[in-house]
């Protein structure tokens, strides 16, 4: 069974740890790693590159890691800390396109219950689904 | 080659003097940076690059490097942390690769970092010439400074025709609509604003061309 850990970018701490709180709520008693980079260090909005990679390096059990972000220089934070981490970590990462509330809620279900990574990133850009049908 | 003269080579003290000088250009112009970002865009971009350059200061200062690429990666890696906004990747790419690329301070060697630095700028922000970004100001700079470098012009002379090549890119896509970050969403409402990142950049290759030349390496 792999362990895939979960990343949360974001530029605002509170809106990564609600986005947390909601996919943990899907989890009831199970161990799932997800860690969260997001905020500046003043408590402002803002993303921060080397703690993305601190949090890549403390999601990474050797399995994989899926990312999850907002916009703008989330993104592009997401990409430079890969620049920042070690060759075999940066391997096992993948940055997900997903929206982030939707798809860390389908992320988080499939790699607590074991998925590898790359079952977990499919599942996060499939968390528009079931709106979209319902909306439809 | 004419004989290279030693105040043009370009070491850790007109390095630091660089950097220096632009994080006071940036609080000098920090609510002028951050009025244009609020016209089209999410009106940090002033406070941002002042955090980011206040603490790239404070961290030369609390560990001096020991030669240049050490100091480029100073400024890159406290950049990537503390900018917080989409300018802390790009500007850190500039100065990360600026510092892998840096050679012997020489003027050509100067303008090869720079421009690595650049295309450092390009690969992360897979932006264009003419996309209303800090590229505007940044690609035409490296332009110049190759060209008169190359032409055997001396450090002084290049870094401002690089300075005015800046200025005049970023004047150039004020009528323009911005096709990249967050001034994208605001499509023809972005166009006859002058761009933020391109006004930061302009900044950037201007303290260059005050502090580099004659700073001793």
């Amino acid at each position: 069974m792999a362990k895939v850990g979960l990343v949360v970018i974001s530029h605002s701490r509170p809106l990564a740890e609600a986005a947390v709180e909601l996919a943990r709520q899907m989890l009831p008693g199970r161990e799932q790693a997800i860690e969260v980079a997001a905020g500046t260090d003043d408590g402002g909005l803002g993303t921060d590159a080397v703690a993305v990679s601190e949090a890549i390096t403390a999601a990474d059990s050797g399995d994989g890691v899926v990312v999850l972000m907002d916009l703008g220089s989330a993104v592009m934070s997401a990409e430079t800390a890969l620049e920042l981490l070690d060759d075999d970590v940066r391997e096992r990462v993948l940055l997900s396109p997903a929206p982030l509330v939707e798809g860390l809620i389908g992320a988080a279900v499939v790699a607590a219950g074991g998925a590898d990574r790359d079952r977990v990133a499919a599942e996060a850009l499939l968390g528009l689904a079931p709106k979209q049908a319902h909306l439809a | 080659m004419g004989d290279l003269s030693v105040a043009d080579a370009v070491g850790t003290a007109g390095l630091t003097a660089w950097v220096h000088e632009y994080a006071r250009a940036i609080a000098e112009h920090r609510e002028e940076l951050t009025e244009l970002d609020s016209a089209i865009g999410d009106a940090d971009h002033g406070s941002n690059m002042d955090r980011g350059m206040t603490a790239a200061v404070a961290a030369l200062e609390a560990t001096p490097p020991a030669d240049a690429a050490a100091l480029l990666k100073t400024v890159a890696m406290t950049m990537i942390s503390k900018v917080g906004g989409t300018s802390g990747p790009l500007y850190g790419t500039l100065f990360l690769r600026m510092s892998g690329a840096f050679g012997d301070g020489s003027p050509t060697a100067f303008a090869a970092a720079f421009r690595a630095g650049i295309e450092g700028v390009v690969a992360r922000g897979k932006a264009e010439a003419g996309d209303k970004t800090m590229l505007d100001a940044l690609l035409p700079a490296a332009d110049a400074l190759t060209e008169a470098v190359g032409a055997g012009q001396p450090l002084d002379a290049a870094l401002r025709a690089a300075a005015d090549a800046a200025a005049r890119g970023r004047d150039s896509v004020t009528p323009s609509v911005a096709r990249k970050g967050r001034a994208s969403y605001l499509g023809e409402r972005s166009a006859g604003h002058v761009d933020p990142g391109a006004a930061s950049a302009v900044l950037l290759v201007e303290a260059a061309a005050a502090t580099l030349p004659g700073a001793g390496s």
